[in-house]
């Protein structure tokens, strides 16, 4: 072994030294959690507890998108005695981007209403699974379709842990996605309030960055812990949404789904992601090797019949 | 058929005429060397013609209006259930049941078995077609099917399962046609591009082993993204795909075991003796390639309710919905094929390969659609989606058949002894 003198550890320290300052400063332990796209990202904390079931959101919303007039009139509230198949609630549908539910909690003694739409997760399991990139998350934190490109292939309604985007099925040539994009091209992109947020008459709708909404919902349960169960949902469930809600009476009673897990839908695909780039690059030499292995007797056989003739030629 | 060979009618299986001077021509080769009027009087005798007609008089319309009416005229597809029999039995049922061309590509050309040789290339059609149809089933199910491109060079979203789904199944539908161009040449009398895929066979096979190691995971991995949608019992995240890969391995070796049988039965007047006399060895040979992986798959998908600790959900309703799905697709093949091979019986392999299949169709329908929801409601699919269904399986067979009536598929197409006698 040669022994490790001055001048080649001075040479070797430099090289090493100029290869790390090649290679870059050390970076931070890189992403592999995932907290949200920016902290600029908008939010709307939808409280429950002031709600009255008055639809003005779900007027609004159908005047703001130009929506299909609608099947009942959103004066009309025998519609929250309607139910769908199977027994559930009314849900968002095309030509409806946002419905309001009613619910009758044993531990109250009046009823509370529930806004439902598109909750524009921070990693949204619609956006990672399209395979022709048709959503995106805007900066400002909503969850956008392009019509343009979709293949109709409905994979982000399999993904969706909130069975939020509706696709027109009764359209021949041109059926979309369609749900609620908080309003973005018309009003979110110029920093105002989604139309709903703006039509509620109780304050049951705060819009503001996510950053600061959680705060206030926190703020708002702190203060009032005779009347909030302490759960900010959307905060964490599966990666954490731009809308949040507080509850006085537990989420599961009102209908939302509290096994979804905190995890974004897109890590439970990642292990079978990291095989793809193994299988691809293991498998031909893996294979060529079997083959070899398995046709080695036919090449001995030929090599030795090659001798054979070489021997008996000379 | 059987009639006009009992005649002495030789179904053409050379270039050239018994003389051994005129060529057949096309319409010869199309018509199987009879006279129109013949081929329509074997075609009219036959009962299977009558059924296929009454369904595709039936399911054609249907299908036709699916075109101008929307999906939701003819399915029950709904918000909840985006999708339902066409890609439950049409893609989720068939390209497992089409893995049989990289399993046979790989026994035959890779490990050497040229035992195999007498079905590698049914097993290769077989899969060609199946791939082909799950491609047909899935344009009847997309939104917008002439935007099929869109995922390879519109608008690319590779981080998505489906999309490497889009492209391995359409790079190996690709390797499956070359796979196949040495049988239509040699019924075509082309030299030159069997020589050409000969050369590339090892290179095929394993781009074919690649391609389908990935695509049939991802095809499970596809429902990794429902984790709360799909039953607890037939979802694991880390396993899904590897059930689903596994899985493929006996369901496309039952598929040959079960055409390779109804060619016997049906159409035995076109295979050669080089098929049938080794078909029994060969049903064997296979049947223990399904037990190596059916016990491998039963094993794994006992694991994954241990890593998951699903054990609770054994004793409800959906767990005795579970082992039935693992008794009747499973554990019963495991046990007959083990004694089959045992006693050498063949006929009770073939119905065993039977059972297997209706265990696979079941557990796809079980992921992708009936447990599916499971906690929110059932979904029965709608009348007109089952009859286009069968009316797209029904053209699988009238497609199927067209081919292995012609191409030298079953048997040995006799002209390159002849060739090389005559050089």
């Amino acid at each position: 072994m040669k022994s490790l003198n001055r001048r080649n550890f001075l040479k070797s320290g430099f090289a090493g030294g100029a290869l790390a300052a090649f290679l870059g400063r050390e970076k931070p332990a890189q992403a592999r959690e995932f907290s949200g796209y920016t902290n600029k990202g908008t939010g709307v904390l939808v409280d429950l507890s002031r709600c009255v079931g008055c639809r003005s959101c779900e007027a609004a919303c159908n005047r703001e998108q130009n929506l299909p007039e609608p099947d009942v009139p959103f004066d009309d509230f025998s519609i929250f005695d309607m139910e769908r198949h199977g027994g559930l609630k009314r849900r968002t549908s095309e030509g409806v981007f946002t419905v309001v539910n009613r619910y009758n909690p044993e531990e109250l003694d009046h009823p509370l209403f529930r806004k439902f739409q598109c909750n524009h997760c921070e990693e949204p399991a619609c956006l990672t699974s399209c395979f022709v990139n048709a959503y995106t998350k805007t900066p400002e934190g909503a969850v956008m379709y392009n019509p343009k490109v979709c293949v109709g292939c409905r994979n982000c309604m399999i993904a969706c842990p909130f069975y939020v985007p509706a696709y027109s099925y009764s359209k021949a040539f041109n059926p979309i996605v369609e749900k609620c994009i908080m309003c973005y091209p018309t009003r979110l992109k110029f920093g105002k309030p989604p139309a709903c947020v703006e039509a509620c008459p109780t304050e049951a709708l705060t819009f503001g960055s996510r950053v600061n909404v959680l705060k206030f919902a926190k703020e708002r349960i702190r203060q009032h812990p005779d009347i909030f169960v302490d759960h900010v949902y959307g905060e964490k469930e599966v990666g954490g949404t731009a809308w949040l809600y507080i509850s006085p009476v537990d989420f599961k009673k009102i209908g939302f789904d509290m096994n979804l897990g905190h995890e974004p839908i897109i890590n439970y695909v990642k292990s079978f992601l990291a095989t793809v780039p193994m299988v691809l690059t293991i498998w031909p030499a893996l294979f060529a090797g079997f083959y070899r292995l398995a046709n080695r007797k036919d090449g001995l056989e030929k090599e030795k019949n090659e001798g054979a003739r070489e021997e008996s030629q000379s | 058929m059987k009639r006009y060979t009992a005649k002495g009618k030789i179904p053409v299986a050379s270039l050239t005429n018994e003389d051994g001077k005129t060529r057949y021509t096309i319409v010869n080769k199309l018509l199987l060397g009879l006279s129109i009027r013949e081929y329509i009087i074997q075609a009219l005798r036959n009962p299977m013609n009558w059924l296929l007609c009454a369904i595709f008089a039936v399911g054609f319309p249907m299908l036709i209006g699916r075109f101008f009416n929307g999906l939701g005229s003819v399915t029950h597809a709904s918000y909840d259930y985006p999708w339902g029999l066409f890609l439950g039995v049409g893609l989720f049922a068939m390209v497992p049941m089409s893995a049989s061309g990289f399993m046979l590509g790989t026994t035959v050309e890779l490990f050497g078995r040229k035992d195999f040789k007498p079905i590698e290339r049914l097993a290769l059609l077989n899969g060609l077609l199946g791939y082909f149809f799950a491609v047909v089933f899935l344009l009847v199910d997309l939104g917008q099917p002439w935007r099929l491109v869109y995922p390879m060079f519109v608008s690319l979203g590779p981080a998505a399962v489906l999309f490497l789904v889009a492209w391995h199944v359409a790079t190996y539908l690709s390797v499956q046609v070359v796979e196949l161009v040495p049988a239509f040449s040699e019924w075509m009398g082309w030299v030159k591009p069997k020589v050409v895929v000969k050369s590339m066979i090892l290179g095929l096979t394993v781009a074919g082993i690649i391609l389908s190691t990935l695509h049939q995971g991802a095809l499970g991995a596809l429902f990794n993204y429902a984790p709360g949608k799909v039953h607890p019992l037939w979802y694991s995240a880390p396993f899904l795909w590897f059930h689903f890969l596994c899985s493929s391995i006996f369901a496309g070796l039952s598929m040959v075991i079960v055409v390779s049988t109804i060619c016997k039965r049906t159409m035995a007047w076109r295979c050669d003796a080089n098929f049938l006399d080794n078909l029994d060895e060969i049903t064997f040979g296979l049947a223990k390639g399904c037990v190596m992986a059916l016990s491998t798959y039963l094993i794994i998908k006992i694991i994954a309710i241990a890593h998951d600790s699903d054990w609770y959900y054994l004793l409800t309703g959906w767990g005795a919905w579970f082992l039935f799905e693992l008794i009747i697709g499973t554990i019963i093949p495991l046990v007959l094929f083990t004694f089959g091979i045992k006693n050498r019986m063949a006929g009770l392999i073939r119905f065993t390969a039977l059972i297997t299949l209706f265990g696979i169709v079941l557990n796809r329908l079980n992921t992708s659609l009936f447990t599916f929801n499971w906690k929110l409601y059932q979904e029965i699919p709608h009348i007109k989606e089952v009859m286009i269904t069968i009316t797209l399986y029904a053209v699988f067979i009238v497609t199927y058949r067209f081919i292995l009536y012609r191409l030298p598929i079953l048997y040995t197409w006799q002209s390159s002894e002849k060739v090389k006698e005559e050089a």
